[in-house]
C-alpha cells in the first residue's frame, strides 16, 4: 500500500511540475493556461489519490478538495481565457499560419 | 519519507519555482495572471502533501478554504479584466 501511494505521489508531482515547465515552455498566454491547467489539474487528482491511500481516514475532506478542484479549475481558467479574448489578447500563431482571421476575438474597428 | 517521497516533494518545490520565475518575468499581465492560476492549485495540493508530511488532517481544512478562496478571487478578476459587456 506504501509503494503505490508513493507511485501516485510521484505521478502527480511529475504532473504539477510538467504543468509548471508548459507555463515557462509555450509561447503565450492560451498556450500556457492550457497547458497549465489541464496538467496541473490531473497532477492534483493522483496527488490526493496518494494522499488518500497513504491516510485512509482522511478520505472524505480529500474527495471534498479533489471534486473541488475537478470542477472549479477548468471554469476559472475558461473564464480567465475568455476574459483576455475579449480583452483584446490576441493568440499568437506560427509563422506563415493563414488560420488567424478564421480565430474568433474583438474586431478591429 | 523515503526516496519516492523526497522526489515527489522536490517536484513539487521546483513546480512552485518555475511558476515564480513566469510569475516574475512573464512579459505580460495576463502571463502572471495565468502563473498564479496555475500556483493556486499546486499550493492546494502541496498543502495536502504538508498535511501528509506532518500527519495532521488541519492542513486539509486549509487546503479547502484556499481552494475556494482563490477559485473566487480568479472568477472575479477575471470579471474585473472582461469590463462591462453583459
Amino acid at each position: 500500500m506504501r509503494a503505490l501511494a508513493d507511485t501516485f505521489l510521484l505521478v502527480g508531482a511529475a504532473f504539477a511540475f510538467l504543468a509548471a515547465l508548459g507555463l515557462i515552455r509555450m509561447p503565450d498566454v492560451f498556450n500556457r493556461i492550457q497547458a497549465g491547467t489541464k496538467a496541473a489539474t490531473l497532477g492534483a487528482i493522483t496527488f490526493l489519490i496518494g494522499v488518500g491511500l497513504l491516510h485512509p481516514e482522511w478520505w472524505t475532506k480529500l474527495v471534498a478538495i479533489g471534486g473541488f478542484i475537478l470542477l472549479t479549475n477548468p471554469v476559472s481558467s475558461s473564464a480567465l481565457a475568455r476574459a483576455f479574448l475579449l480583452a483584446g489578447v490576441r493568440p499568437w500563431h506560427a509563422p506563415g499560419d493563414h488560420v488567424r482571421d478564421a480565430l474568433p476575438g474583438p474586431t478591429e474597428d | 519519507m523515503n526516496l519516492a517521497e523526497q522526489s515527489a516533494a522536490l517536484l513539487m518545490g521546483l513546480a512552485i519555482f518555475l511558476g515564480l520565475i513566469r510569475m516574475m518575468a512573464g512579459p505580460t499581465n495576463p502571463d502572471r495572471l495565468v502563473a498564479a492560476d496555475t500556483l493556486t492549485v499546486i499550493t492546494t495540493v502541496a498543502l495536502t502533501g504538508f498535511a501528509a508530511l506532518f500527519a495532521s488532517p488541519l492542513y486539509l481544512d486549509v487546503a479547502l478554504i484556499y481552494g475556494v478562496l482563490s477559485f473566487v478571487g480568479m472568477v472575479a478578476l477575471a470579471r474585473a479584466i472582461e469590463g462591462n459587456r453583459s
